[in-house]
């Protein structure tokens, strides 16, 4: 059983893990979860984000946030990149494969994955 | 949406956006429904807005011209033989303000849809929201499964609850109640 004790274990090794953190993050992913979003998959879409930043130890530098509609409904879900002096990212029509190769190309890599960008969806 | 823990987590969205600290999740289910209510300490809606709330076209966002959370769930339950109920007291009118929502499905009905995942779904509220008490029950005819954030906070301190690591031991944690009950 996942037991209240095994969260204070858990507690015990974060704290020292945060008390090493030297700033709060130089990017920020954000996932639309308004009606349009959560209705289009952006559940799945937030979730894998969470995970495979975790999983890849980048929580230092990355953090991932929800926020509500932004109006461009047709095109959800939709995530945001926003990095440190660079031009904001949009993806669009997101599902949580093209969120673990967003993590790998962009995030880790430094190269945003163009072909999921609102821009190529434009044309 | 083809999971009410999607409708679930949507409404409950509302309930954040009005600017909530505690926000109670409840959900039952017995032989022929199920149930859910979500309830709030948040801004509360006026009269005007609690009028216009069915209407599809009525919304306060600036983004957008439509408003389709409540009209989807009001659709759904009503396609079970269900229905939806919303009561609010705006923060100008009682300092015990806040809005309770409550839907009501027919279960065996072929229009029902699966629950889904609602672990996901209290995931992705308390991720979006760790600083809100989200207090959450499911209860079953031989049981119950619950969460209380205010009482894991205790034991965390300054730690954030959307911490990935807390948030896995909060979906394992649940998954192991829903597991002894089934």
């Amino acid at each position: 059983m996942k037991s209240l004790e095994e969260l204070m274990a858990i507690k015990a090794q974060m704290q020292d893990k945060i008390a090493v953190r030297t700033s709060t993050g130089n990017t920020r992913i954000v996932v639309g979860m308004a009606t349009c979003g959560i209705a289009a998959g952006a559940r799945p879409v937030l979730n894998a984000f969470v995970e495979g930043i975790s999983a890849e130890n980048l929580g230092d530098n990355v953090t991932v946030t929800q926020t509500g509609c932004i109006g461009i409904c047709q095109y959800e879900p939709v995530v945001e990149v926003y990095e440190k002096d660079k031009e904001k990212v949009t993806y669009v029509k997101m599902t949580a494969d093209r969120a673990k190769e967003i993590i790998e190309k962009h995030i880790k890599g430094g190269k945003p994955v163009t072909e999921y960008t609102i821009g190529a969806y434009k044309k | 949406m083809n999971e009410l823990s999607l409708y679930i987590l949507d409404i409950t969205m509302n309930s954040v956006r009005a600017g909530s600290s505690e926000i109670r999740i409840t959900l039952t289910e017995d032989d022929e429904h199920v149930t859910f209510s979500v309830s709030d300490n948040g801004c509360g809606m006026t009269k005007e807005q609690l009028e216009k709330l069915e209407n599809p076209f009525f919304t306060t966002r600036k983004t957008r011209k439509v408003g389709l959370g409540i009209p989807f769930l009001k659709m759904l339950a009503e396609m079970t033989g269900g229905n939806v109920s919303i009561s609010s007291v705006h923060e100008s009118e009682s300092c015990d303000h806040g809005t309770t929502t409550k839907a009501v499905f027919g279960k065996n009905h072929i229009d029902f849809i699966p629950l889904g995942d609602i672990v996901e779904t209290l995931k992705t509220l308390i991720q979006g929201s760790p600083e809100i008490n989200f207090t959450f029950t499911h209860t079953f005819p031989n049981g119950e499964v619950s969460l209380d954030c205010s009482q894991l906070r205790e034991i965390l301190g300054d730690i954030s609850l959307a911490e990935p690591e807390i948030l896995n031991w909060i979906g394992e944690n649940l998954r192991e109640q829903y597991d002894e009950i089934r």
